[in-house]
């Protein structure tokens, strides 16, 4: 008989290398649906994980997709380390996209060097007051999260919409929904000469390892972390828990917003509808499989960058739809949350084999919590 | 008493993962008698009523029941042939008449005949001495009252085996001696009682014959009503353990903490809001607060600790405002709290120990500019255990791989050592093993005695009565009169506890003026 039984003690090494057996099952399952589709499994595979990324340009266009997602998981993961399930970076990213462009279409004469930075904390500044709107809601209305920043996002979107047709739209675009082009005073400068990549990325690197150094030496850091994993000892030691989560969902949107205003700035150029194709979204799968860890979320946005390369290659060379990049995106997060029961159960043949005898402290304890 | 034994358990085995919690335990229990099942906290006991009362299935080992074998399918099952278990946390309804909670327990075609049932209530809990109105609403009971519609609901299912977890913890003094002459006549008519409790003095009150568990083997069987407590207590804890400290008269100093009429309004409905409580503090002294539990000893705690805050002037702290301020600012003035949940509230369960000093003692120079400086607090937690003997795998284990007894040693350890000038504790023993027990009861006295004033809240009268120089009790949110311990009485206090007394505010200038 097969059953799963909680272990004494969480396993360290299912908690590191659940990603990686996820990421596998996907690649396995990825090669089943390619025998579906009746295409050549190896080759589809190849085309969606390795192709992308085979020359320099591939590498470039991988950082580019990074930097955004990367940007979006690190103020996720300050959220979601206090247990602040912010599902609204796409909403924070998307405002900040709006709000660097209002920005930059003030400026559109200028070339003064004041300019992009002006730009991007147009970004941030906007990013952040809409997560403002969910933290406002949760610490003086208990309004769960979850539900208050999902259904931001649909009303950023809509706004960015409104604004690409109304007050944003470019009087000589021939009426499309999108805005003027921004001057090159407000576009931020390349990382590499010649391809698309551009300093957003380390703007984003910079991000992961601020949010990774919260976390190992700061007190808020710590006071986080503590009020995600039990408020009622935050609330014993006297944390400041409404300040907590104002922070969290600041930080966020911030970040969201910084990645929004760096997609205007950088490849884009302009504000248009279609300015995110998830990121914020996916950049939750991000924050889940870098196990809320500087260097895990860096690794992960790099998988899941990926995944959008890989999608469009599909489309290129094999004529399969972008729907791929959702696909394996889907698998990846599934398959992990799978494998994560087993950091905390394990699975057993035989409900009536002997079991190892635990160390007596343990012992100890789970008897006091059964006696109670 | 018949030849057949009601119930024999044979080495029963129950292997949960990482712990054993009962390993070849055998256990007689005769008819008529009343049988105790004593052991400490996470010796077995609870896992053993519930594989008698079916709940879970023993691993090994074989139950008979009256001389037949028997594989329990579950609690219905055992209440089929007779076996009731009252829990230590009632299993009942508050929003439905005690009739309908007793009804819900019975099969159908008994439970349908609602006047028949009500006159069997009424029937059965006036032979027993219980008087119990079938037609009250469960919320309107108070906690003896519940405990007793548990008890009639076993008995009208015609119950030849009682099983009571702990029932005394939950009890004023008067009522636990009204429970014991039910129990006492219930035995003389046949009927098997199990009596789950760690109180000796009750076990001697009350029981023919007691079973002891420690770590999940039986280690003695004894007639209690020969053997001296403290000779049940070796067997309970083993050998070469303290089992009780010496409490050196108290020489109290100037006042410190003053509650001035301080009241709460609590919005959770099954809160208990405070209502004027007086209480004046003075350095060196061991205050108790006895109280039957949720009775506002949490809500009490919390305005201590400001979790809760109150108008400033409400509680002053060595002259000083302080109702008003948060458990941080109140912390940096030198009052410490020991909240009665360990794991979840006193620390946090899957954080390390240094985590979980740098929780209430960052003030102790761990954080600079917002920066922590983890070599301090490590330091800090290394001096926490070893100066209080807390035994961990390392200062990286979590808090919940502690067991109950070295997590509070820790945990009044990081408070202690941050010389607090107001030391308030919650149950600081409750459910911990009597080494601990001991020793957190010499840290409580040794904070007395460098000057600190200690408020001891406890359901353990023992202790209250062994440490604290004034006590009184608390109920429905009222404060009783405090009163030196030599002059209080355990009848007294038990009048108190069952709210008994005029209001704390006046009886407090009463003795303000004495």
């Amino acid at each position: 008989m097969l059953s799963l039984e909680r272990r004494g003690v969480d396993s360290r090494l299912m908690r590191y290398g659940s990603p990686v057996l996820a990421l596998v099952l996907t690649v396995v399952t990825g090669f089943l649906v390619f025998l579906l589709l009746d295409r050549d499994p190896v080759e589809g595979l190849r085309y969606f994980f390795i192709t992308p990324i085979s020359d320099r340009h591939g590498w470039a266009e991988l950082g580019l997709k990074m930097a955004p997602l990367l940007l979006c998981a690190a103020g996720l993961t300050v959220c979601y380390r206090a247990k602040l399930w912010n599902i609204g970076a796409e909403g924070h990213f998307l405002m900040g996209a709006v709000g660097a462009s209002i920005v930059a279409l003030q400026f559109s004469e200028s070339t003064g060097f004041w300019v992009l930075p002006l730009v991007l904390l147009g970004g941030v500044v906007c990013g952040a007051l809409w997560s403002m709107i969910a933290a406002l809601l949760k610490t003086h209305f208990h309004c769960n999260e979850i539900l208050t920043t999902i259904m931001l996002n649909y009303i950023a979107l809509n706004l960015l919409l409104f604004a690409v047709h109304g007050p944003l739209k470019d009087p000589f675009g021939f009426s499309f929904p999108q805005s003027a082009m921004f001057a090159d005073s407000a576009l931020l400068p390349m990382l590499i000469p010649g391809t698309r990549l551009h300093i957003g990325l380390l703007f984003a690197l910079l991000a992961a390892v601020a949010v990774g150094v919260i976390f190992s030496r700061t007190f808020i850091g710590f006071q986080l972390k503590v009020l995600g994993e039990d408020p009622q000892a935050a609330a014993f030691a006297g944390f400041p828990q409404k300040r907590l989560v104002w922070f969290a969902f600041l930080v966020a949107g911030g970040l969201a917003g910084l990645a929004g205003a760096s997609e205007v700035t950088g490849p884009i150029g302009q504000l248009v509808p279609q300015v995110s194709p998830g990121y914020g979204y996916t950049a939750i799968i991000v924050v889940f499989l870098g196990r809320m860890q500087a260097v895990g979320i860096i690794l992960g946005s790099a998988l899941l960058a990926l995944t959008f390369l890989g999608g469009e290659m599909m489309q290129i060379a094999m004529n399969l739809p972008k729907a791929m990049t959702g696909l394996f995106q889907g698998l990846l997060l599934f398959y992990l949350l799978t494998c994560d029961a087993f950091i905390h159960y394990r699975l057993r043949w035989n409900a009536k084999a002997a079991k190892p005898v635990a160390p007596a402290s343990a012992a100890n304890t789970t008897l006091a919590g059964q006696e109670r | 008493m018949t030849a057949v034994a009601r119930l024999t358990l044979e080495n029963i085995v129950k292997q949960y993962p990482g712990c054993r919690a009962n390993d070849g335990v055998d256990l007689v229990v005769n008819a008529g008698e009343i049988h105790a099942l004593l052991g400490e906290n996470g010796a077995g006991k609870s896992t053993l009523m519930k594989i008698i009362y079916g709940v879970i299935q023993p691993d090994e080992g074989t139950i008979y029941w009256e001389g037949k074998k028997l594989t329990l399918q579950g609690p219905a099952h055992a209440r089929q042939l007779g076996i009731g278990m009252v829990f230590q946390h009632f299993s009942l309804f508050e929003t439905l008449t005690v009739a309908e909670n007793i009804a819900l327990a019975l099969p159908a075609a008994e439970a349908r005949d609602r006047r028949a049932l009500d006159e069997r209530i009424r029937e059965v809990s006036a032979h027993y001495g219980m008087a119990l109105d079938p037609r009250r609403f469960v919320h309107t009971l108070s906690t003896g009252e519940r405990q007793r519609v548990e008890i009639v609901r076993c008995l009208i299912q015609n119950s030849r085996l009682l099983i009571l977890d702990e029932p005394t913890s939950v009890l004023t003094p008067q009522e636990v001696a009204d429970l014991f002459s039910t129990l006492r006549q219930l035995a003389s008519e046949g009927c098997s009682i199990l009596f789950i409790s760690h109180k000796l003095q009750e076990v001697r009150d009350l029981c023919h014959t007691a079973t002891v568990l420690r770590h999940g083997k039986v280690t003695g069987a004894c007639d209690p009503t020969i053997e001296t407590t403290d000779a049940i207590a070796r067997l309970m804890v083993g050998e070469g353990t303290p089992l009780s400290t010496d409490v050196p008269p108290a020489d109290p100093g100037e006042s410190l903490l003053q509650m001035h009429s301080l009241s709460f309004r609590s919005e959770d409905p099954f809160g208990t809001s405070l209502d004027r409580i007086c209480l004046n503090l003075r350095a060196g002294e061991i205050v108790g607060i006895a109280g039957v539990a949720g009775n506002g000893q949490d809500e009490l705690l919390r305005a201590l600790s400001g979790e809760i805050t109150v108008p400033a002037e409400h509680l002053t702290f060595q002259g000083t405002p302080v109702g008003n301020l948060g458990p941080d600012a109140r912390r940096r003035q030198g009052m410490a709290v020991v909240p009665e949940d360990r794991l979840g509230r006193g620390a946090v369960p899957d954080l390390s120990l240094v985590d979980n000093t740098l929780l209430t003692a960052s003030a102790q120079g761990m954080v600079q500019r917002g920066w922590v400086s983890y070599n301090k607090v490590r330091d800090y937690a290394q001096r926490i255990r070893e100066r209080f003997q807390v035994k961990a795998s390392g200062l990286d284990a979590t808090a919940r791989s502690l067991s109950g007894g070295n997590l509070q040693k820790f945990i009044i350890g990081r408070e202690a050592l941050q010389k607090p000038t107001l030391l308030v504790a919650s149950h600081p023993t409750w459910g911990v093993d009597v080494g601990s027990a001991v020793a957190i009861h010499q840290v409580l006295v040794e904070l007395r005695d460098q000057g600190a004033a200690v408020l001891l809240i406890s359901e353990d009268l023992d202790e209250l009565f062994q440490l604290c120089n004034r006590m009184g009790a608390i109920c429905g949110g009222r404060l009783s009169p405090l009163l030196p311990t030599p002059s209080l009485t355990i009848e007294q206090l038990g009048q108190w506890m069952a709210g008994d007394f005029a209001d704390s505010a006046d009886a407090e200038v009463n003795h303000a003026v004495a």
